[in-house]
């Protein structure tokens, strides 16, 4: 098993026919992932090519949901729209809404958010990687690969990862690759103050899959959801986890990219998520080139 | 984004939010004008309108004392505003070079109510973001004109703080818990709700991530006023504010970062002598820990983004080297999809165009690295390859260290 998404999941891309959603459709494709339906409104009945694949493209989600059995989306959608984009999911019911899309507004995200509330469908994101289960072939071909993560860093394993960033998760995907340890599921949450799935989410997901032995958790400065993740961690999770902050050197009160990495008060700061981090058993990597080592540690696969 | 309390303080009159009358002057023409629309009756205020807390406690950097002043009579608040513009203003939040005003707010003088036990009639208000709850928070509190974090840190007990449901809105009952838990009644109580409702629908419209009012206060004469207002609002909201975004103050900003946000990227300036580039916020942020772990000491923190193009590297490296301090750089780069030889090209291009002398390490991983590796090796420059993000910090903490 694996959490969230497998590598048979069907999945459309809302956005299919800007670049930014054309190229990482095309990139989903040739790693070998089910992208069987777009979506961009007033350009149903076109197609997606690409390698001989033919991808139909519909004008709404409702209907590429109903006529290709997809039950996830992959939302390229600029800003402006990607809430709207997000609600029309739920709307659709589908299983999972991933948003890549970076810079929504947060008064978007929470009305979004509220409305998502008691309805089927889970949101990861927005402004994140996505995710990616890893495929048996050759460089993990044949997972499923929703957004922007690079697939071929991964290798088919026990490790869950999940992080805010990005590039960061790719550095820890690579250093467990690199040691022939493979992953489950990577996990990216995004880096924005209003996000729909959490690091505890996450977390409690991995330690139901029977798939995953152990968990990589990264984290940064600002908010606490790390804080109340490996709180929980302490009282409930069976698996060894490591974990690493960034955001050491990062200024009180300024934004480090992420909209969400700004450290507000004491308790956001890395050193305090550290030092509950350790309180908690979490194996903590010094730096970020430890951090499978830091699993490792704990963990012997 | 963040503005100045003036205008703030003009977009809480136009949602009906009660301010001290006041005007703002440019230069010292401006003045006259200024003072001319206020009553001096019962005294001035002279506020320096920098983006930065802490004015009143401010020192200028010719020794004048005291960013936001008191002036009982009009020749005063002249002489005072003479003082203030064109100086340089240095708070505790603005670092030691500190913030040259360039723009001065006077205000009528308030007349200070005083509760029955004779403290001063300063309360504290404001709006923002609850991440755990993924919605806005009205935080109130009876001890009103010093630092919030002192008050939650010292008298938890005595901050109060009401959820708002983005489904309905803030509610009329909301407004007059707010206004219960700061211990009004009567036509305060009225006054209070009311206020509280119109600031939250400024907050609400208007996009902002924060409004804080500290002190509101109320008069002797029993009205309550927003004494100072401090307001930032959510930058990917801006596209559609473009009366807020008129109100940007460029002066206010880091003159490196407004280039880098031209070019895409994300730069904030810091203040040691390792400068960094690199994709992602999150290894961006981590290349700076790691630089500090091995004793060093990052210069910036620079996010490339996900999809560098050589135009972007070259331009950060102008921008890092527009910073004096600056004695050696780190490249961070982990290109899982972008094309490491692509990059290490964008990189030799931009050793070559700045004339670069410092000490380069760059770390490359992902994407056809073997490639950019070989790109590196062969452009003749002296480049140092590092093999792991440590391996790579640590060579340039010792290129930089004497």
């Amino acid at each position: 098993m694996s959490i969230l998404v497998k590598e048979d999941t069907r999945v459309l891309v809302q956005g299919i026919t800007g670049d930014f959603g054309a190229r990482h459709a095309r990139l989903s494709i040739d790693y070998g992932s089910q992208i069987v339906a777009g979506v961009t409104p007033g350009k149903g009945g076109q197609t997606f090519e690409h390698n001989g694949r033919k991808v139909p493209i519909f004008n709404t989600v409702a209907d590429a949901a109903r006529q290709t059995g997809a039950t996830v989306s992959a939302i390229f959608v600029p800003p402006p729209f990607a809430a709207d984009a997000i609600l029309e999911c739920v709307d659709a019911d589908l299983d999972l809404a991933v948003a890549i899309t970076e810079g929504i507004p947060v008064r978007d995200m929470v009305r979004a958010k509220r409305a998502m509330q008691g309805r089927r469908t889970r949101l990861i994101g927005p402004n994140c990687p996505g995710l990616v289960t890893p495929g048996r072939g050759d460089k993990s071909h044949g997972g499923c690969r929703i957004g922007i993560a690079p697939g071929y860093i991964h290798r088919r394993g026990n490790v869950g990862v999940v992080s805010r960033s990005g590039t960061l998760t790719y550095e820890a995907v690579w250093q467990l690759t690199c040691r022939g340890k493979g992953q489950s599921t990577c996990v990216g949450i995004g880096g924005d103050p209003v996000n729909g799935t959490s690091h505890l989410d996450v977390i409690r997901l991995f330690n139901d899959d029977p798939e995953t032995e152990a968990i990589i958790m990264i984290g940064e400065i600002g908010g606490n959801a790390e804080v109340e993740a490996a709180r929980w961690i302490k009282q409930h999770c069976k698996k060894p986890v490591a974990g690493f902050i960034a955001g050491a050197t990062a200024p009180a009160g300024r934004r480090m990219g992420h909209a969400g990495a700004v450290i507000g008060g004491a308790e956001d700061t890395a050193a305090a998520k550290i030092k509950i981090f350790q309180e908690c058993g979490i194996s903590v990597a010094e730096t970020p080139s430890d951090m499978a080592d830091a699993l490792l540690r704990i963990w012997k696969g | 984004m963040n503005i100045h309390e003036f205008q703030a303080k003009a977009l809480f009159e136009k949602f009906g939010v009660a301010v001290p009358r006041g005007a703002p002057a440019r230069s010292a023409a401006d003045f006259g004008p200024a003072l001319d629309q206020l009553d001096a009756k019962g005294g001035l205020m002279v506020k320096s309108q920098i983006h930065a807390g802490g004015r009143g406690k401010g020192v200028f950097k010719d020794g004048f004392k005291g960013g936001v002043k008191f002036a009982p009579t009009r020749e005063k608040a002249l002489e005072l505003a003479g003082a203030m513009l064109g100086n340089t203003l240095v708070t505790a939040q603005t670092g030691p070079e500190g913030r040259k005003v360039q723009t001065i707010y006077f205000t009528e003088a308030a007349s200070l109510g005083k509760r029955p036990n004779g403290r001063d009639d300063e309360y504290y208000l404001a709006i923002l973001l609850d991440r755990t709850t993924s919605r806005p928070v009205i935080v109130a509190s009876t001890e009103g004109g010093v630092e919030i974090e002192k008050v939650a840190h010292e008298t938890p007990d005595r901050i109060f703080k009401v959820h708002v449901d983005p489904a309905v809105g803030l509610q009329p009952f909301q407004a007059r818990q707010v206004a219960f838990a700061l211990g009004f009644s009567g036509d305060l109580l009225k006054q209070c709700a009311t206020l509280v409702t119109k600031l939250y629908a400024f907050f609400w419209e208007k996009d902002c991530s924060m409004v804080e009012v500290n002190p509101l206060l109320v008069t002797a004469e029993g009205r309550l006023l927003a004494l100072d207002a401090k307001v930032s609002f959510d930058d990917n909201a801006l596209f559609r504010h473009p009366d807020v975004l008129a109100l940007r103050d460029l002066n206010e900003e880091d003159a490196k970062e407004i280039e880098a946000s031209k070019f895409g990227l994300s730069y904030i300036a810091l203040d040691g002598d390792i400068a960094c580039l690199v994709n992602g916020a999150g290894l961006a942020m981590s290349t700076m820990d790691i630089i500090q772990h091995f004793g060093g000491s990052p210069a910036n923190f620079l996010d490339v983004g996900g999809g560098a193009s050589k135009e972007q590297v070259t331009a950060a490296f102008r921008i890092i080297l527009g910073d004096p301090n600056v004695k050696g750089i780190l490249v961070n780069i982990f290109g899982g999809i972008m094309d490491c030889d692509i990059i290490a090209n964008g990189i030799v291009e931009a050793v070559r165009e700045t004339g670069l002398k410092l000490p380069l390490v760059v770390r490359l991983e992902g994407n056809n690295v073997e490639a950019g590796k070989a790109t590196l090796a062969a452009s003749g420059l002296t480049i140092v390859s590092g093999d792991s993000m440590a391996d790579a910090a640590r060579k340039i903490v010792a290129l930089v260290t004497p």
